[in-house]
C-alpha cells in the first residue's frame, strides 16, 4: 500500500477544503459521534422534505484529513438525493470500507465513482478505518431519527 | 554493554518496516524488548514451566523461587523495606484499581475528596471515579499551569481536612513534567494524607527509591521498563497491605475458606489471586538486569541528551508547536503541526519507518485544557540517538511537503 494512495489529491483537497461545513437553516434531523481513539468530532445536520429528499446536509466536526474529506464527500454525493439513495451508498461505502468490496451503485456519474473510491485506500489501515467511516453511520443514524 | 550499541539487543530493530529502518520512538506507549528479556521467557517455557506456590513437583519448586527471586530482585530495585510490599499485578492500571478499590473501600466516604491532577492518565482517573460514583466522594483536580507543569502550591491549596489520597504522576505522558513527588509526599505526610503515585512513566526513566520517596503506593507498568507485557508492579507501605481487604477473589489469596466464613492469607499473597503470570515474571528479571547494567541514571542522562536534541531539532521548524514547557522533562515530545491532524502526521511517519503516537494519549482531561483534541507523540527509549531525531524531522518535512502539495 503506497502512501499516496491514503491521501490522494481528492482527499487531501476535501480534508483542506470541506464542503458543506457549518449548521444549514431550518434542519430536521442531525446526529453526533466522536471518536474515543483520538478525540475526532462530527455533527452532521441534514433537512428532509415531505417526498423524503435531502434538501439540504452540512456537517460540524474537527478531526483529520480522511475523517473530514469523508464526511466532506458524503455531504456532496447525498445533498438532493432520497432517502433510499442514501442508505444504499452508505452501505455501499461501509461495505468497500471494512469488506474491500467496490461500489455496486450503478446510477453514480463517472466523477462520483472516482471520489467515493477514492477513500478505498484505507481498507488496509485498521487504525484509520472508524475516522472513514464515522460521517456515514452518522450520516444512517441522523436519516433514522423520526 | 554500552548505549551507542544498545539496538544491537534488540532483535526488533533487524527488520523493516516499510522498506525502511525502524526508529520506534512509542516507549511512552510500549518499550522494546532485549534479547535476554524474550529468551528468557521461550526458555522458561521449554526447561522450568509450571503454576506457581500450589505444586510440590520438582517444576513447581523451581518456577515458584523463579518468581519470587524476581520478588527480591524488585524489591532491592526499588528499596523497598520489605519483599512482601511487592505486589504483582497485570499492568500499573490494575495496581491502581487495587489501591483504588481496597482504599476507596474502607476509607473513603461520602463527601471525602481525592485528590488527583489535571495530568493524571485515565488510569489515575477513571478508578477513582468508581469511588466517587460508589460512595459519594468528590475528586479535586490540581490545575496544569501553561508550561505543562503542576505547582506543588496548586496541590497545597487543595488538601483539605477531608483529604483522604493524593493521586499523581510521577510523569506526564503528555507534557514530560516531573512532578516533585517527594515534596508532594512531604506535605501529605504533614497532614498523614497517603499518596499514590502512577510510576508508568516514571520508573522507566528514573531511579525510584521507595523509603527515600516515601510514598504509599507505587504503580509500575512493565512492559514499559523493557519488560514482558501483560505484567505491572504494586509497591505498596506493608501497613496498607496488612490493613487493607482484598481486591479481587479467587485460588491462592485464602487462608481458610468455610460455608460461613473466609480468612485471607498474607500479603503478598493476598493481593495475588488466581494463576499469576509467571513466565512474565521471571523473565522481568532479566529487565532489571538489563537496566542495572546500563545504570538507570545513564539511561536517564543518555535519553535526556536525545530528547533535548530533539528539541532543540523540532523548534526549528516554524510550523511545529510543542506541547509544554515544564522545569524538568521526561522523555516526552507532544507536537502539533500547523494544519495536519497528529493521525495523519502519525499515518505519514510511519511510511518512513517512523513509529510514534497520536491522539489524547488517555488524557482527555489534559487535552481539553490545552484546547486540543489529540497530539503527536514522540517518547525516547534507552535505544534512540540522535540519528532517529535526524529521521524523524525529515519524516516531518515530507509530512509538511504532502498536506502542501
Amino acid at each position: 500500500m503506497e502512501l499516496k494512495e491514503l491521501y490522494q489529491e481528492i482527499i487531501l483537497d476535501h480534508g483542506k477544503n470541506p464542503r458543506n461545513k457549518g449548521k444549514c437553516d431550518g434542519y430536521t434531523n442531525d446526529a453526533k459521534a466522536h471518536n474515543p481513539l483520538c478525540g475526532d468530532k462530527i455533527h452532521i445536520y441534514l433537512k428532509l422534505n415531505n417526498e423524503k429528499i435531502i434538501e439540504d446536509l452540512s456537517f460540524e466536526g474537527e478531526g483529520c484529513a480522511i475523517s473530514l474529506a469523508s464526511a466532506s464527500i458524503l455531504t456532496e454525493l447525498t445533498k438532493g438525493k432520497d432517502l433510499s439513495f442514501t442508505k444504499k451508498i452508505s452501505d455501499d461505502f461501509l461495505n468497500m470500507i471494512k469488506n474491500k468490496t467496490t461500489i455496486t451503485l450503478n446510477s453514480l456519474t463517472e466523477d462520483q465513482m472516482t471520489t467515493i473510491s477514492s477513500l478505498s485506500g484505507v481498507q488496509e489501515f485498521p487504525m484509520r478505518v472508524k475516522c472513514a467511516t464515522m460521517a456515514w453511520h452518522t450520516l444512517l443514524s441522523a436519516v433514522e431519527k423520526k | 554493554m554500552d548505549i551507542k550499541n544498545i539496538k544491537n539487543e534488540f532483535p526488533i530493530f533487524t527488520q523493516k518496516i516499510n522498506g525502511k529502518s525502524l526508529i520506534y520512538l512509542d516507549s511512552a506507549n510500549s518499550s522494546q524488548k532485549p534479547k535476554t528479556v524474550i529468551d528468557r521467557i521461550s526458555n522458561f517455557y521449554e526447561t522450568e514451566y509450571s503454576n506457581v506456590g500450589r505444586s510440590v513437583h520438582t517444576l513447581a519448586v523451581k518456577a515458584t523461587n523463579r518468581f519470587e527471586a524476581t520478588r527480591d530482585l524488585v524489591k532491592k530495585y526499588m528499596n523497598a523495606a520489605h519483599r512482601e510490599e511487592i505486589i504483582f499485578t497485570k499492568g500499573a492500571t490494575e495496581a491502581i484499581n487495587l489501591v483504588a478499590s481496597s482504599y476507596g473501600k474502607k476509607y473513603i466516604n461520602k463527601g471525602d475528596e481525592i485528590l488527583i491532577t489535571e495530568l493524571e492518565h485515565h488510569s489515575n482517573y477513571v478508578p477513582w471515579h468508581f469511588i466517587r460514583s460508589e460512595k459519594g466522594a468528590v475528586i479535586k483536580f490540581a490545575p496544569v499551569n501553561e508550561n505543562g507543569d503542576v505547582e506543588i502550591d496548586e496541590i497545597k491549596k487543595l488538601i483539605s481536612n477531608k483529604t483522604k489520597i493524593i493521586a499523581i504522576t510521577h510523569i506526564s505522558n503528555v507534557t514530560g513534567a516531573v512532578l516533585p513527588i517527594k515534596q508532594i509526599v512531604d506535605l501529605a505526610k504533614e497532614k498523614n494524607i497517603p499518596v499514590l503515585i502512577d510510576g508508568t512513566q516514571g520508573a522507566p526513566h528514573s531511579h525510584i527509591d521507595m523509603q527515600n520517596i516515601g510514598c504509599d503506593f507505587y504503580a509500575v507498568s512493565c512492559h514499559k521498563m523493557y519488560g514482558p507485557n501483560g505484567l505491572g508492579i504494586l509497591y505498596a507501605k506493608k501497613k496498607w497491605l496488612d490493613d487493607l481487604p482484598p481486591y479481587q477473589g479467587g485460588g491462592g489469596m485464602i487462608n481458610e475458606v468455610k460455608k460461613d466464613d473466609i480468612t485471607f492469607a498474607e500479603s503478598p499473597t493476598k493481593f495475588e489471586p488466581g494463576t499469576m503470570q509467571t513466565a512474565e515474571v521471571v523473565s522481568f528479571a532479566e529487565s532489571i538486569n538489563f537496566i542495572e547494567k546500563l545504570g538507570i541514571k545513564n539511561i536517564a542522562s543518555h535519553e535526556n541528551e536525545v530528547l533535548e536534541y530533539g528539541l532543540e531539532t523540532l523548534r526549528r521548524n516554524n510550523s511545529i508547536n510543542i506541547i509544554g514547557n515544564p522545569k524538568s522533562r521526561g522523555s516526552v515530545l507532544c507536537f502539533t503541526i500547523k494544519d495536519i491532524h497528529p493521525h495523519d502526521i502519525a499515518t505519514i511517519l510511519d511510511d518512513d519507518g517512523v513509529a510514534i503516537r497520536a491522539g489524547h494519549h488517555c488524557c482527555q482531561i489534559l487535552h481539553e485544557k490545552l484546547g486540543i483534541s489529540a497530539t503527536a507523540r514522540a517518547s525516547i527509549g534507552v535505544y534512540n540517538d540522535k540519528d532517529d531525531i535526524d529521521k524523524l524531522s525529515e519524516a516531518i518535512k515530507k509530512c509538511q511537503k504532502v498536506f502542501q502539495s
